[in-house]
């Protein structure tokens, strides 16, 4: 399966102490993605040239001869470079690195059993994100069922953009859903999302109905979903599904900006303001009229 | 706090540290006249009963809890006797921007004309170095190891609830009857014995004239006060002073003065290192408080006044300042006194208390350099004691540290140590494990075991010093195996710890003979049954530790040679040991492999935690078990305090790819920047450390206050700590502060003047550090990514 990144004492990405491990490849484009890295499913070589000590150890590495030295420093021919990782496997200066690693079933269990004794001490377990988690569902059903095995309370966070069959399959080996709605009207969801909400929307009552543990996530995004319709669509909906009470309101921030300069990847939230801490008030009060319990934050 | 705390508070903050030339002018003068007519003991115990009777007595407008070592607050003492300042030394200390001492240019002459002639060849100082073989010398100023008793007396003494109980006329009791004991005819130690005895009883009698006198001011200042209320408690401070210590205490005011004078005296009489400990200060004081609080005598607020007065009395003592090396390796005023709260009690069940709380609180408000305070957190601790401490912590000050009171127990338990003397124990100083009020437990300088392996990639040779400090233990050159370093590493630290040990036990006797502390010994059990000094194995238990520095940088230095040299073969030996010796100019490529490309301490590697699993168990081998001349043995303790700094500037550059002269990594850490997987794989791999067999380990993390808002967040930084010490981890602190307000404190100090961070055992100022210490606090990995 491939990952671009495991996060270990991840505190907000469920219950307890936990280890995130980040899924590469999504359906969704959001415009305010904050894990670029996570958008395609291939491997990405990223270059940072304020790292290069200019060594030429890559030129010598690379079995595409793919690197050359210009005036302006080492260039990667794009048309010849198979993103094989390499180069960032020498790069002692560590400018070259590659996004997204292959990982077997196996090793990544092994990783994760490595901070058993927090999960046992805390409640936690691990969590799996992305990108999209369920994009890789058969590697992803895998581990689950092995870290079940192991005991460990399993989390995935997703975009909901899945067909129902894969859905049901993997709920069978998932303690907590984090369910991310986006925007209750799919016109406006699939302008700012790239796809339409309605899968989304049936396989969330579907998990419900089916007695899923899970907790509503939404990104409050300025100006695109913060607005009182779709927090009220939201609550109307949510507060309807059975067994479901608890909604995470994650306010947006732009740390991320300069991932997409690395990545070379056209950033869509240029114009997108900064959470107002009164809008974020607004939708829990909102939210919390519908007899949902809200918190602010992961 | 109310009014009065906050007024003592003031003063106390805004009273600037300055030198005071009283104990050593009456000293002096004593040992002018007397020395000679008495044995050694019984002069110690005469000298400091001078000072008792005559240093000047300071009472402080609205103060409860009384006394000062010096004639006013932050005034401190010299002891020319262990280590005579030069007038050079007194303007150095007096002109030093950090952490310096003022003292007047007239004091400074009195000083040359009266104190340094008597002291100048008869300084503990002066005979030792005069003593010390020439290698030893040599090891000593390249910066292999560090001696502790060069300057200051063996210290790091706690107490436990003795003093609660009886009184200085109780002691003298019992001293009374240890001397008709004496059996001249068949112990050929019965006289010295009795001069001991006589010595202590002489110091029982001297604290109980400091108190007196106490008394006599009070009362005196209560006559003259206008104000009715100051008036009723100056009459009270006077009634006090009478009662204790000559007796036992009997109610929680009593108590807190028992243990001040107590305090007072032992650093008046000597200059122990970390003055002194209470101990478990909210197990002694809880039965008072309860029985106070049952007869209404006394509220929660008032116990808590009472208990800040105590803390600001102590934050009125900065530490003796030192010379030379010894000044380089702890620049700070802090002088390590550290307050064990909850733990366990004597007989096992959980000691965390009301009381515990109230101190919590008083921490939290009082936010002083010192006394420090650490919460002992054992299975049974109840969650909510942990989370109180935890909030503490989130506030930043740096303290409380957290101990694992049942892993303390077990380090006890394993030397020897009855149980119930080790619940009773607890840590001191930094990380130091002992046996509170029953035991000796001295440090007695730090290793620096990078540079041993510096020694073994040059064959003995000290390439910074340029001169052969070890033993020849192979040409690295021509080694083809991994194990042939290693154990030419281990040849060079066997010499090296047996060469500080033979010193170490040398200087152990000149204290034994010629700076017993006889009022020390009253306090300490079992010194007045077996008339032995403190200083001279009196106490129930004798322990020496040698404190070992930089497990990461060795750790990490052995992972890349076993790596890049031996198994990948990628870097020749030839190269490396070239490279170091040119601190990798032209070799950045080079440096940046063996630090980017190796396995690190830190990070839950089973390589690389296996290579830190053998340095300790070669250290331990090394030290553990040696006699010391008190009837204990050593052991090892892995703490660095600051002397991770000196030690780095000491070091050449590293095979980790760290620069020559730079810091080492600090106590059990990981180096900087060496660990890349967060919180978790730090405490993973510190776990696999043998901890039971050290007297304490010392784990440093900086957490930025982001991480640590909610709740739930402090929820989950308490579980961290619990499944630490679940693995069995000793110690853990924490530092919570962002990077920018670090950044701006070292850019504009004066508006950061109450910024404690956690430094290393303890908290300072952080405008107070020097350049290098406030870029280490920096460069410290930050917990902040999750």
């Amino acid at each position: 399966m491939i990952l671009f990144d495991i996060k270990k004492y991840a505190i907000h990405d469920g219950p307890g102490i936990r280890t995130t491990v980040f899924m590469k490849g999504c359906p969704l484009s959001c415009w305010w993605c904050h894990n670029p890295e996570g958008l395609l499913s291939k491997p990405q070589l990223i270059y940072d040239t304020t790292r290069c000590i200019i060594c030429k150890e890559c030129i010598k590495a690379c079995p595409q001869q793919a690197i050359l030295l210009t005036s302006e420093g080492l260039v990667n021919d794009r048309l010849r470079c198979r993103q094989c990782g390499v180069c960032a496997e020498i790069c002692p200066a560590q400018a070259r690195e590659l996004a997204g690693k292959n990982e077997s079933v196996e090793c990544l269990l092994k990783i994760i059993e490595k901070d058993i004794p927090f999960y046992d001490e805390s409640g936690g377990g691990v969590t799996f994100s992305g990108g999209e988690p369920l994009m890789q569902s058969e590697n992803l059903f895998q581990i689950l069922k092995e870290c079940g095995r192991m005991g460990i309370h399993r989390a995935i966070d997703t975009s909901g953009f899945t067909d129902p069959d894969t859905m049901r399959r993997v709920a069978k080996e998932t303690d907590l859903f984090l369910f991310d709605l986006k925007c209750m009207d799919s016109a406006k969801h699939r302008k700012y999302t790239g796809v339409c909400n309605e899968i989304i929307l049936s396989n969330l009552e579907m998990l419900a109905k089916e007695g899923a543990k899970i907790t509503i996530r939404i990104p409050l995004i300025p100006g695109i979903n913060d607005d009182d319709e779709n927090i009220n669509q939201t609550g109307l909906f949510v507060s309807a599904l059975p067994g479901l009470d608890t909604v995470h309101l994650l306010p947006f921030h732009d740390f991320y900006k300069n991932k997409y300069n690395k990545f070379s990847l056209k950033y869509c939230g240029e114009d997108i303001r900064l959470s107002e801490s009164s809008r974020t008030c607004d939708a829990v009060t909102t939210l919390e009229k519908f007899g949902l319990i809200v918190t602010i934050g992961g | 706090m109310n009014k009065r705390v906050e007024e003592c508070r003031r003063v106390s903050l805004e009273a600037k540290p300055v030198l005071s030339i009283e104990r050593a002018v009456l000293e002096t003068q004593f040992y002018k006249k007397n020395y000679g007519k008495y044995s050694i003991p019984v002069l110690r115990a005469r000298t400091f009963k001078h000072l008792c009777e005559k240093k000047t007595i300071y009472i402080e407008a609205g103060e409860l809890i009384v006394g000062e070592r010096g004639p006013f607050p932050k005034a401190v003492s010299t002891f020319p006797e262990l280590n005579c300042h030069t007038a050079e030394d007194l303007r150095i200390l007096n002109s030093r921007p950090m952490a310096g001492y003022k003292i007047s240019a007239k004091d400074i002459k009195r000083y040359e004309k009266e104190v340094i002639p008597y002291w100048k060849g008869r300084s503990m100082r002066d005979r030792i170095f005069k003593h010390v073989p020439q290698e030893w010398k040599n090891a000593y100023k390249a910066g292999l190891f560090t001696e502790f008793m060069e300057q200051r007396a063996p210290g790091h003494t706690s107490l436990d609830g003795m003093i609660y109980h009886k009184g200085m006329v109780d002691f003298k009791k019992e001293i009374t009857q240890s001397i008709a004991e004496l059996d001249y005819l068949n112990d050929p130690k019965a006289s010295d014995k009795a001069e001991e005895l006589l010595a202590m009883e002489i110091s029982c009698n001297a604290v109980i004239i400091f108190a007196q006198r106490h008394a006599d001011l009070a009362k005196d200042m209560a006559e003259k006060e206008n104000d009715p209320q100051r008036k009723e408690e100056l009459k009270k401070v006077a009634a006090v002073c009478s009662r204790v210590p000559a007796h036992a205490p009997r109610n929680f005011w009593e108590a807190l003065q028992m243990y001040w004078f107590v305090h007072l005296g032992t650093i008046t009489e000597l200059n122990g290192w970390d003055a002194m400990s209470p101990g478990h200060l909210d197990q002694h004081l809880v039965p008072f408080y309860e029985k106070e609080i049952a007869e209404g005598t006394i509220d929660r607020d008032k116990a808590k006044e009472l208990i800040s007065c105590l803390w600001i009395k102590v934050n009125n003592h900065p530490a003796p300042p030192k010379v030379g090396v010894t000044a380089q390796e702890s620049g700070t005023y802090n002088d390590f006194t550290n307050i064990n709260l909850g733990g366990i009690k004597r007989d096992g069940t959980d000691g965390s208390n009301d009381v515990s709380y109230i101190i919590l609180e008083v921490v939290d408000e009082l936010r002083l350099l010192q006394p420090q305070c650490n919460i002992q957190i054992s299975h049974q601790t109840p969650s909510r004691f942990l989370k109180a401490g935890c909030r503490v912590i989130r506030k930043g000050y740096g303290y409380p540290s957290v101990f694992n009171a049942d892993e303390v127990v077990m380090e006890q338990v394993r030397v020897g140590k009855s149980i119930e003397d080790a619940r009773e124990g607890g840590c001191s100083g930094c990380v130091e494990t002992g046996a509170f009020g029953k035991e000796a437990y001295i440090l007695t300088g730090y290793l620096n075991v990078p540079k041993i392996l510096e020694l073994a990639l040059n064959n003995g040779y000290d390439p910074v010093s340029k001169q052969i400090l070890g033993v020849k233990s192979g040409n690295p050159r021509e080694f083809k195996y991994f194990d042939e370093l290693y154990h030419a590493f281990i040849r060079q630290l066997e010499y090296i710890v047996d060469l500080k040990i033979r010193v170490n036990n040398y200087i152990e006797r000149m204290f034994a003979v010629n700076s017993p502390a006889p009022f020390l010994s009253v306090v300490i059990g079992d010194c007045i049954a077996n008339g032995k000094d403190y200083n001279n194995g009196g106490a129930r238990y004798n322990t020496n530790y040698i404190q070992c520095c930089g497990i990461g940088t060795i750790t990490d230095s052995l992972s890349a040679i076993k790596k890049h040299v031996f198994q990948e073969k990628a870097i020749s030996m030839d190269q490396l040991l070239n490279a170091l010796a040119e601190n990798f100019e032209g070799n950045e490529a080079l440096r940046l492999r063996l630090q980017n490309k190796t396995p690190f301490f830190g990070n839950d590697d089973d390589g690389a935690d296996s290579i830190m699993q053998q340095v300790f168990n070669s250290l331990f081998k090394a030290i553990d078990g040696h006699p010391n001349t008190k009837g204990g043995v050593y052991h090892l303790n892995m703490l660095s305090t600051t002397c991770h700094l000196y030690f780095g500037k000491m070091l050449g550059a590293s095979a980790n790819g760290r620069f020559a002269g730079t810091p080492e990594s600090d106590g059990t850490s990981p180096s900087h920047g060496a660990e890349r997987n967060g919180p978790t794989g730090v405490i993973k791999s510190l776990s696999k450390m043998d901890q039971f067999r050290s007297g304490g380990t010392l784990l440093n993390m900086r957490f930025l206050p982001d991480i640590l808002k909610t709740e739930n967040d402090l929820d989950k930084l308490a579980t961290l700590i619990r499944t630490y010490f679940k693995m069995n981890g000793h110690h853990i602190q924490f530092n919570i502060v962002d990077t920018k307000t670090l950044l701006n404190a070292r850019e504009t100090p004066d508006e950061y003047r109450d910024l404690l961070v956690r430094v290393a055992g303890y908290s300072d100022y952080f405008v107070d550090l020097d350049k290098d210490h406030q870029q280490e606090i920096i460069n410290r990995t930050v917990h902040s990514r999750f």
